[in-house]
C-alpha cells in the first residue's frame, strides 16, 4: 500500500503537467500585445474610487472608471467600502472619491468644514427620494390608498407577525437617517415600525409582495434599479416645506428631495490628475443610471461590461463630462 | 468519529483528591422546585406590573455615553492623520500589512502574467507543500480544490482569501504561541488574558470595523487586522490547553534529569504539546474563513466581495458559487492540516479535526473526523515503508516537475491566468455564471413550492413561542428580569455564575440597552430551543447509522462554513423580513455544530450497554429514549452550550433580515457615523450576555452534566 503512494503520486504530477500543457496553446506571454492605456497615463495616475454598496452607486463608479481608464488612461482602482468609512479613506488619502453622496450632515461637519480634507465636487444630477412604497397591485386594487390620511383606514391589511394589532411599516436599511417612528406618531398613524435591517430585505420583501399579492408599506428611495422590475407606488406624506424638518421629534411631512453630490479628496484635488475634472463634470439623470444598474442586477452583466455598453451608447454625455 | 472532549487541565498536584472507594452521596438539590419557585416569581410580577419600566428606547435615541463614545471616535479621527502613535505605529503595522499581503498577491493572486508565478505554477507548489507536510490524499484535495476555484471562475479571489488567512494565522502563531505559553506557566497571566479573549471571541465585529479601518487604512491590512482578533483567540487557547495537558509524571522526570526551564519548555512540552497546537492553527484558520465576508465591507481582499456584492443585487447563485469557493478552501485547510498533525504523531488513534469553537468554555471541543476523510482512510494500520531520508529524497526529486511548473507559468498566458472553460462541454456547466444560474433557477423553484408553508411555520411559532416570551422577558419592569436571571444563575450553577452575572447584568445597564438585549436574549432562547430539537432529530440518526452520518455530514460541513451572506436572501423569501428569519439564519449556522456534537455522544454510548439493552427486548424508540440520549447526557449539555454561542454569533446577521434589537444596532452603528456609540454599546451588551450565558451554561454543566 505504501508502495502504492510512491507509483501514484508521479501519476498525478504527470496528469497535472499535462493538463497544464495541454493548455498552453495560447502561445508565449511575450508575444501578446502590449498594455491597452497610452500615453496619458502620466497625467492621471492612480485614481481610487469608493464604491458604496449599493448598485446605483456601482453605475457611477464604475462608468466614470471605465472613462477615467479608458479616456483619460488613468490606473482605477475599486475600493469597496460603507459610506462613512470612505469618507475616513479621503481624509486618509486611500480613496480619492465619492461618486453619490446622500446629505450625510454630521460628515459634512467633521471632514469638509472641519478638517478641510475633502472637498465638495458637484451634483451628479441625480434626484434622491425617500418615502413610504407600496407594491403596484395594492396602488390598483385601492387607487386611494396612497394619500396617508387613508392608510389608517387599510392599517388591518398591514398586519404581521411582527407589527401585533397595528399595521407594520417596514424600515429599512440602516444607512439612512428615518424619521419614521416620528412621523407614525406625529401623523396618529395606528402602524408600528418594524425594522427590515438591509436594502436585501426590502427589495426582496417588496419582490414577494408583488408576486403574492400580499399587503406591504415599506420605506424605499430611489433611484433604485429595483423600480424597472416592480414599479412601486409612492405613498404621499403631507409635503415637505423648507424647514418643517428641523425639529425631529415634531415632524409631521414627508421626506426632503436630496439632491445628490460628489465628493473628492482635497489631496487628490490639489495634485493636479486629469481625473479631477472628469469627477466635477460627471453628471447624469435618474434614468441613465437606472439603466447601468438594470444592467448589472437583471441583465446580471458585470460592472464594468455594464459601464461600457452606456458608455459606448451614449458618446455626447461622456465628452460633456471631458470638456 | 466519535469526539473527544478534552478535559479542563488537571488541577495543580495538590489539589488533586484521593480517589474514594465509595461515592459520596449528594446533596438533594432540589433544582427543579427552586426553578419553579423563580417562574412563579416571575409570572406574577409580570402580570402585575406589565410593560412598566421597561428601559425599552428607540432605535435613533442616544444617551448621553454613547453619544461620548461617538464624539470619541470623531477625536481620533481627526488625530490618526497626525498622531505619533495612529498615525506612527499603528501606520507602521498597517504597511507592514499590507506589505506582505500586497507582495504575496503579486506571486500568488495576480492574474497579469509576467515575472510572477501563474495559476499553475501556484497549483504545482500548493501541492508539493500538501504532500510535504499532510500526505497523498491531502495533496490531491488540495489540486481539486485549486482547479475547482479556478473553474468557479474565482481564482484570483480565491487565492487572496487564502492569502489573508495564512497570513493572519502566521501572525496569530508568531503572537499566540508565546501567549499561549505564558497562560500555561503562570495562572495569574492566564486570569487576565482569558477576559481578553472571550470579548475578542463575543463582541461582534461589525462594532469596531469602521475604527479598525480608520486605524489601519482601507485595504488588505485592516483584513488582516480583523481575522486576527478572531483567530488569535482559538490558537492561543489550545496552545495553553496543550501545555497544561503535558502529564505532570513527564515534567517531573525531566526535572529530575535536571533542564533547565527552557529546555523543559524545548525539549518536552512544545514538542509533546505539538499535536494540539496544530489542532489550535487548524481553528485558528477556521476562524479566520469565517471573517471573510465581514473584511470585504471594508475593501478586503478575497472572496468575500463578490458574495457582498451578489447581495446587493440578490443574486443568491452568484453569492453562492463564492461561498462554495470559502467552504472549499475550509474543508482543503482543515483536513490538511488535520493530517498534518497525525503526521506530527505516528499513532493513528485518533482522526482528530474540525473543532467547532466559537465558544469560551475552557473545554476544548474535538470532533473526530469519519475515516473517509483522513488521511489514513483504507490504509489500515500499516506503517509507512519510506524512511525519513526516503521521503526527503522523494520530495526532493519531486521538486524538479514543480520548479519546471513554476517556471512555464511565468511564461505562458495559458499558465499564468486560469483558462476559461465556459466553452468546455461538461465542465462548462460548473463554471462561474452557469453554474450560478443554475443554483438561482433551483432556489426559486424550491422558494415557489414551499413558501406557503413556510409562512405558515413562520406564523405558529412566532405567535405561541416567540411573542409570549419576548413579552415575558423585555415587557416587564428590567430588575424584575435582572433578579430572575440572578436566582436562575444561583440555582443552576452556584455563586460564581451569579456574580459574573451581576457584572453583565450592571454592564448591559451601563451602556443603556437593557430592552433591546431581552428581545435578543428571547430570539437566542427560542433559536436555541430550536437548534438542539433538530440537532437531537438529525444527531441520533447520525449516531445510529453510519449510512445518515455519511449523507447528513457534508451538508453540515457546508453550512459551518458557507458566509450567512449567501443564504439570507432565500431566508428573506421563505419568511419575510421579520425576527423568524433571523433564528432561521441562526439556526442554519448553529444546528451543524450541535448535530455533531450529539451525534458524538449517541455513538459513543459504549455497544456493550447497547447490546444489552436490545437483549431485554428494548424497542428502537425506547432505546433511543431511555439509553442512549440520557447516557449522551454530557454530550447534550455540551452541544447545547455551543448551540448557544453560535447562535449569539449570528445576532448580527439576524439584524439586518429583520431581527431588531441589538444585532440592527450594530448595523446601524456601523452604517451612520453619529451612531456608532450605540452600535458598540450593542456589541457591549452582546459580549456581556454572551459571557453571561456561557458561565452559567458552563457551571450548569458541571453540575449536571454528568
Amino acid at each position: 500500500m505504501a508502495r502504492g503512494s510512491i507509483r501514484l503520486l508521479p501519476v498525478c504530477a504527470a496528469a497535472t503537467l499535462a493538463l497544464g500543457l495541454s493548455a498552453c496553446g495560447g502561445g508565449n506571454i511575450n508575444s501578446g500585445g502590449g498594455s491597452a492605456s497610452g500615453g496619458a497615463a502620466s497625467k492621471c495616475g492612480n485614481f481610487r474610487i469608493a464604491v458604496n454598496p449599493w448598485t446605483g452607486y456601482v453605475a457611477d463608479a464604475y462608468v466614470v472608471g471605465y472613462v477615467a481608464k479608458t479616456k483619460l488612461g488613468c490606473n482605477v482602482s475599486y475600493q469597496n467600502v460603507k459610506e462613512q468609512v470612505g469618507w475616513q479613506g479621503m481624509a486618509s488619502g486611500s480613496i480619492d472619491t465619492i461618486l453619490e453622496n446622500w446629505g450625510h450632515a454630521d460628515l459634512v461637519k467633521q471632514y469638509i468644514t472641519g478638517q478641510k480634507s475633502v472637498q465638495d465636487a458637484g451634483m451628479t444630477g441625480n434626484e434622491g427620494i425617500i418615502g413610504w412604497y407600496i407594491p403596484p397591485w395594492m396602488a390598483t386594487k385601492y387607487p386611494d390608498i396612497t394619500d396617508w390620511k387613508n392608510l389608517n383606514k387599510y392599517a388591518n391589511l398591514f398586519k404581521t407577525s411582527e407589527s401585533g394589532s397595528q399595521g407594520q411599516l417596514l424600515d429599512g436599511d440602516p444607512s439612512y437617517v428615518t424619521n419614521d417612528q416620528a412621523l407614525v406618531t406625529n401623523l396618529k398613524l395606528n402602524f408600528k415600525v418594524v425594522v427590515g435591517g438591509s436594502e436585501a430585505s426590502l427589495i426582496e420583501s417588496f419582490r414577494n409582495a408583488e408576486k403574492n399579492k400580499t399587503p406591504l408599506l415599506a420605506y424605499f428611495y430611489e433611484p433604485q434599479w429595483f423600480f424597472s422590475e416592480v414599479k412601486l407606488a409612492k405613498v404621499n406624506l403631507p409635503a415637505y416645506t423648507a424647514g418643517c424638518d428641523a425639529d425631529a421629534k415634531k415632524i409631521a411631512c414627508d421626506y426632503p428631495p436630496y439632491h445628490l453630490n460628489k465628493l473628492i479628496s482635497t489631496k487628490f484635488a490639489n495634485g493636479g490628475s486629469s481625473a479631477v475634472g472628469l469627477v466635477k463634470g460627471f453628471t447624469w439623470t435618474n434614468e441613465d443610471q437606472n439603466l447601468v444598474a438594470e444592467y448589472i442586477a437583471k441583465d446580471n452583466m458585470q460592472p464594468e461590461a455594464a459601464a461600457k455598453k452606456w458608455v459606448d451608447a451614449n458618446p455626447d454625455k461622456v465628452a460633456a463630462w471631458l470638456k | 468519529m466519535s469526539p473527544v472532549t478534552v478535559q479542563a487541565p488537571p488541577p495543580r498536584p495538590g489539589a488533586i483528591k484521593e480517589e474514594q472507594p465509595y461515592i459520596d452521596p449528594q446533596k438533594k438539590r432540589h433544582t427543579g422546585k427552586r426553578l419553579l419557585g423563580i417562574l412563579v416569581f416571575w409570572l406574577v410580577l409580570w402580570v402585575a406590573l406589565r410593560g412598566k419600566q421597561t428601559l425599552a428606547v428607540p432605535n435613533a435615541d442616544t444617551t448621553s455615553f454613547q453619544d461620548w463614545l461617538t464624539q470619541l471616535k470623531v477625536t481620533f479621527s481627526n488625530m490618526a492623520q497626525t498622531n505619533w502613535f495612529f498615525h506612527g505605529v499603528l501606520g507602521t503595522i498597517a504597511d507592514a500589512f499590507n506589505w506582505m499581503v500586497g507582495g504575496l498577491q503579486a506571486h500568488i493572486s495576480s492574474t497579469a502574467p509576467g515575472q510572477y508565478l501563474g495559476w499553475f505554477g501556484v497549483l504545482a507548489v500548493a501541492m508539493w507543500i500538501a504532500y510535504a507536510v499532510a500526505g497523498r490524499r491531502s495533496t490531491i484535495l488540495v489540486g481539486v480544490v485549486l482547479l475547482l476555484l479556478g473553474l468557479f471562475g474565482t481564482w484570483q479571489t480565491g487565492m487572496d482569501t487564502l492569502i489573508i488567512t495564512i497570513v493572519s494565522v502566521l501572525i496569530s502563531m508568531i503572537v499566540g504561541v508565546p501567549v499561549g505559553i505564558a497562560m500555561a506557566r503562570s495562572r495569574r497571566t492566564s486570569a487576565i488574558v482569558t477576559p481578553i479573549l472571550d470579548v475578542m471571541q463575543t463582541m461582534p465585529s461589525f462594532a469596531y470595523l469602521s475604527p479598525v479601518a480608520l486605524f489601519f487604512g482601507i485595504g488588505p491590512a485592516t483584513s488582516v487586522v480583523l481575522t486576527l482578533i478572531y483567530a488569535l483567540p482559538p490558537l492561543v487557547r489550545i496552545t495553553e490547553h496543550g501545555l497544561r495537558a503535558v502529564s505532570p509524571n513527564t515534567i517531573e522526570a525531566g526535572r529530575s534529569l535536571g533542564v533547565t526551564r527552557s529546555q523543559l519548555l524545548r525539549q518536552i512540552e512544545l514538542p509533546m504539546a505539538k499535536r494540539t497546537i496544530v489542532v489550535g492553527i487548524n481553528q485558528s484558520m477556521m476562524a479566520a474563513l469565517s471573517m471573510a465576508t465581514i473584511a470585504a465591507l471594508v475593501n478586503g481582499p478575497g472572496l468575500g466581495q463578490p458574495v457582498v456584492s451578489a447581495l446587493q443585487i440578490l443574486n443568491v447563485g452568484q453569492a453562492s458559487v463564492a461561498g462554495l469557493g470559502i467552504v472549499a478552501i475550509a474543508i482543503m485547510l482543515d483536513r490538511t492540516t488535520t493530517a498534518a498533525s497525525e503526521r506530527t504523531e505516528k499513532s493513528s488513534s485518533g482522526r482528530v479535526g474540525s473543532v467547532g469553537y466559537p465558544g469560551l468554555s475552557s473545554k476544548v471541543i474535538i470532533e473526530r473526523l469519519p475515516r473517509w476523510a483522513h488521511e489514513g482512510a483504507g490504509r489500515g494500520s500499516v506503517g509507512h515503508r519510506l524512511t525519513p531520508a526516503g521521503r526527503r529524497l522523494l520530495l526532493g526529486v519531486l521538486l524538479v516537475p514543480v520548479v519546471i511548473a513554476a517556471v512555464y507559468s511565468t511564461r505562458y498566458l495559458q499558465l499564468a491566468q486560469f483558462p476559461d472553460l465556459s466553452g468546455t462541454p461538461l465542465l462548462k456547466e460548473l463554471s462561474g455564471t452557469p453554474l450560478a444560474g443554475h443554483i438561482n433557477d433551483f432556489t426559486d423553484a424550491l422558494v415557489n413550492a414551499i413558501q406557503g408553508l413556510t409562512n405558515a411555520f413562520k406564523n405558529t411559532i412566532t405567535y405561541a413561542l416567540l411573542n409570549p416570551l419576548q413579552s415575558l422577558l423585555s415587557n416587564l419592569p428590567w430588575w424584575v428580569m435582572a433578579v430572575v436571571l440572578l436566582a436562575t444563575a444561583y440555582v443552576l450553577g452556584g455563586w460564581r455564575p451569579t456574580i459574573t452575572t451581576a457584572v453583565c447584568e450592571a454592564v448591559i445597564l451601563a451602556v443603556g440597552l437593557w430592552n433591546d438585549t431581552m428581545t435578543t436574549l428571547t430570539m437566542t432562547l427560542v433559536a436555541t430551543l430550536l437548534v438542539m430539537i433538530i440537532a437531537v432529530a438529525l444527531g441520533v440518526g447520525m449516531g445510529r447509522s453510519r449510512r445518515v452520518d455519511t449523507l447528513i455530514r457534508p451538508f453540515l460541513d457546508t453550512f459551518q462554513t458557507i458566509p450567512a451572506f449567501v443564504y439570507l436572501v432565500p431566508a428573506l423569501a421563505l419568511f419575510g423580513s421579520s425576527r423568524f428569519t433571523a433564528i432561521v439564519a441562526a439556526l442554519m449556522y448553529a444546528v451543524p455544530i450541535a448535530t455533531k456534537l450529539v451525534a458524538d455522544g449517541i455513538r459513543g454510548v459504549a455497544p456493550t450497554t447497547v447490546e444489552a439493552m436490545r437483549s431485554t427486548g428494548c424497542t428502537r424508540w425506547q432505546m433511543i429514549s431511555k439509553v442512549q440520549l440520557p447516557m449522551a447526557r454530557e454530550s447534550l449539555v455540551l452541544s447545547t452550550n455551543q448551540g448557544l454561542l453560535y447562535v449569539l454569533s449570528m445576532v448580527v446577521i439576524g439584524g439586518m433580515v429583520g431581527g431588531g434589537s441589538l444585532g440592527y444596532l450594530i448595523y446601524q452603528g456601523f452604517s451612520q457615523d453619529n451612531l456608532f456609540g450605540k452600535g458598540l454599546c450593542a456589541g457591549i451588551a452582546i459580549t456581556a450576555l454572551g459571557i453571561m450565558l456561557d458561565r452559567i451554561a458552563r457551571h450548569a454543566a458541571e453540575r449536571y452534566g454528568r
